[in-house]
């Protein structure tokens, strides 16, 4: 099942094939947690199963994914735990999926996140990018179905597109297994530091707005110095997140970030 | 802790100054940064052509005239296939595990001179109930399964969500609730699973409920094999084939109606509530990888249900065998429980072996046909099967028929046990999910008990209609 055709790239030694070993649930000891995220029928599971060698099965509907998947691979000896969170359009509402989501980025600390998008929609899909980019630091764009994206006549710049978003990107096929290798490679980068982000933070926000949020996310790093999304945290608290604000008041949130 | 009561004040006073638009304005915020980066970095080279493609299939899939046809039309081809393309491969298997393996295994056991009740109890309890289910299953399961992968892969199932949601919304019902039923066709424990995707309680209480009105796997066999026995034989032999895939339909459509009949009674009485509305995302199309998708749904569906009904179905082979070996005064358990059962069976339009077969099918519904043909032939005392309590399957389609009728079956049976197989409870994999998803014994109750007194009142209502003509 797992004996694909090799690409010429997939043989060139620069993408280490050799080093990749994919442990399927075996999530036991890891040196790095890697979170996927994404709008659902983007082919986050397709991704999730082409890196662990997991087969979850993957229907074309949205809202396939309905709770955490966790599977593992091993590349140059570091061990990688990645979970497959629901698919989700944005991270701003109260429902059971965007929770989930939202909570394991924001708690769960991910190393590295890896946000799926859909080449052909990738306007729509910047907009759950834009958010998970507010709440992390390491994350890597997979601008995933780009075999459809080339059957609709798209050419995406992906170096701007870097450029802008201020993290890596990389376009991949993975239903096809196309691109699977340099993502890996990406992923190992941030994890080991080898790729520093500068992620895009959301500037087209009223003026009024963007002075309380500041007001209250320097209130928010003068309390908790430590803290790396003080920002989000100050997007939440405005937006009134009553799980945010229950976590604050019983100290668990600091717990959880640090 | 002063200080974060300080900060959760200062974001409520930050909250009146902005206003209650903030969620709009950040939401638009990051939609004008997504068209800005967007601008940048795409570039489109014409106009493209596959989504006209797209939007023109779903102009026909979905729309009023030819989007309910096309559905109907889609299941049919889908039962169709699995029902023609079973036939061989079950036979096959039948030949070899049933009058191979099994006489085999008798003189083996013969041979180290194993005492009568112990190779009673294994090779023809245990062993055949698990080789009928393996002969029986495996190849609808094969096919069926694939076939119903594919189309989710293409992305039709969300297309069957959107024809549904105007009847689920009339019941009172979620939207998604099409795509748990779709699920539930293949496996009722799968589609009560998949009811996760709907987030407000209420529907989603009412999705599991009534997902046991699809039917399932394990019940596709048996009304096909009846249904080719009883409702084929009434009609000339060259409308047979047609005859009864229409009456399979015909059951699976009942389905679907009483799914809403229940759905809708369940959301005026005790799930009162408002319909929640939601986004559906039509998913382009995407052409499935076949032979990938093939592999996943073997390995992933097929074999991890039939391992499920095999563990089922060798505990069932041996009570099965136990209650028409062990004796009480003359007569055999079996004999006993039929005996009480029979006159209930009569007002309902079966008969006491049918009743007794669900009981002993709980764990499993692919048993029951095989369960009423071996307690058939012991009532009945017709020579045909390998002895009492012996679970077996007849070579052809005509000698079931022939015992069936021999038990004093009707077309009125037949079509009483393919209402009976579809309004009865779930099998006991479903009610232990069911349980596991509501944490509810009550709601529980409910699932399984509810769909049973349906039966009832249903199986009674057609007997007593059909004897009055």
């Amino acid at each position: 099942m797992e004996a694909t055709p090799k690409s010429a790239c997939e043989a060139c030694p620069q993408f280490n094939a050799a080093g990749l070993k994919k442990l399927g649930v075996n999530t036991t000891e890891f040196d790095f947690v890697v979170a996927l995220a994404g709008n659902p029928n983007t082919g986050k599971s397709t991704v999730f199963n082409a890196i662990t060698g997991l087969r979850q099965h993957t229907g074309n509907w949205p809202g396939k994914t309905v709770t955490r998947a966790e599977g593992a691979f091993e590349y140059n000896e570091q061990k990688y735990k990645m979970v497959d969170l629901p698919g989700t359009y944005s991270l701003l509402s109260t429902s059971e999926d965007e929770e989930v989501a939202r909570n394991f980025l924001l708690f769960g600390q991910p190393s590295v996140t890896i946000i799926v998008v859909d080449a052909s929609r990738l306007e729509r899909n910047l907009n759950l990018v834009l958010q998970v980019l507010e709440i992390t630091d390491r994350a890597v764009l997979c601008l995933n179905l780009m075999d459809e994206a080339k059957r609709n006549n798209l050419e995406i710049d992906t170096r701007t597109l870097a450029r802008d978003l201020g993290i890596p990107v990389v376009p991949t096929s993975a239903r096809f297994n196309k691109g699977i290798p340099e993502l890996i490679q990406t992923i190992s980068d941030l994890a080991n530091g080898r790729i520093v982000c500068k992620p895009h933070r959301i500037k087209n926000i009223p003026k009024n707005i963007e002075s309380a949020v500041q007001k209250l996310s320097t209130e928010i790093e003068k309390e908790f110095p430590n803290i790396p999304n003080s920002r989000w945290l100050a997007f939440r608290l405005l937006e009134g997140d009553s799980h945010v604000i229950e976590m604050l008041r019983k100290g668990e949130l600091i717990e959880e970030l640090q | 802790m002063n200080n974060v009561d300080n900060l959760i004040n200062l974001s409520k006073d930050l909250r009146w100054q902005i206003g209650d638009d903030f969620h709009d304005n950040l939401a638009e915020g990051i939609y004008a940064d997504a068209a800005e980066i967007v601008k940048d970095s795409v570039h489109k080279k014409d106009e493209n052509k596959k989504l006209r493609l797209d939007a023109t299939i779903d102009r026909i899939v979905t729309s009023r005239v030819w989007g309910f046809p096309i559905m109907f039309l889609i299941l049919a081809v889908v039962l169709w296939l699995t029902i023609v393309g079973a036939n061989y491969p079950s036979s096959m298997l039948a030949t070899l595990l049933l009058d191979t393996v099994h006489p085999f295994l008798r003189s083996m056991a013969v041979a180290a001179s194993f005492p009568a009740w112990l190779s009673g109890f294994l090779i023809d309890g245990v062993y055949l109930a698990v080789a009928w289910v393996i002969a029986v299953m495996l190849p609808p399961m094969a096919i069926f399964f694939p076939l119903f992968t594919l189309l989710e892969d293409f992305g039709y199932l969300p297309r069957v969500a959107f024809n549904l949601d105007y009847l689920f919304k009339k019941s009172g019902a979620h939207g998604k609730q099409a795509l748990t039923m779709s699920m539930g066709f293949g496996c009722n424990a799968a589609g009560v699973v998949a009811t996760r995707i709907i987030d407000s309680p209420r529907e989603r209480l009412i999705a599991i409920i009534t997902n046991n009105f699809s039917l399932c796997n394990g019940r596709w066999p048996t009304q096909i094999l009846i249904a080719t026995i009883f409702v084929g034989a009434v009609v000339p032999k060259a409308f047979s084939g047609i005859a009864s895939l229409g009456a399979v339909i015909g059951i699976a459509v009942l389905g679907m109606a009483f799914m809403f009949f229940v759905s809708w009674g369940l959301s005026k009485t005790v799930l009162k509530g408002e319909v929640s509305t939601f986004n559906l995302e039509l998913p382009p199309y995407r052409p499935p990888r076949f032979w990938k998708t093939i592999y996943t749904s073997l390995i992933d569906r097929t074999l991890i249900v039939l391992w499920r009904a095999i563990v089922f179905a060798a505990p069932a082979g041996a009570v099965i065998w136990l209650i028409s070996n062990i004796h009480i005064g003359d007569l055999s358990i079996a004999a006993w429980s039929i005996d009480f059962l029979d006159p209930f069976g009569f007002l309902l339009g079966l008969n006491g072996v049918i009743l007794l077969a669900y009981v002993v099918a709980i764990p499993a519904n692919e048993i029951v046909i095989p369960t009423i043909l071996m307690l058939t032939v012991m009532v009945t005392g017709i020579s045909g099967g390998e002895g009492a309590g012996v679970m077996f399957e007849l070579d052809s389609v005509t000698a079931t028929g022939d015992i069936l009728k021999a038990g004093g079956w009707t077309l009125l049976t037949a079509i009483n046990l393919m209402l009976f197989s579809l309004l009865h409870n779930p099998c006991s994999t479903t009610i232990y999910t069911i349980y596991k998803e509501t944490k509810s014994v009550k709601w529980t109750t409910i699932a399984s008990i509810l769909p049973v007194i349906l039966g009832f009142i249903v199986t009674f209502l057609v007997a007593q209609i059909w004897r009055l003509f």
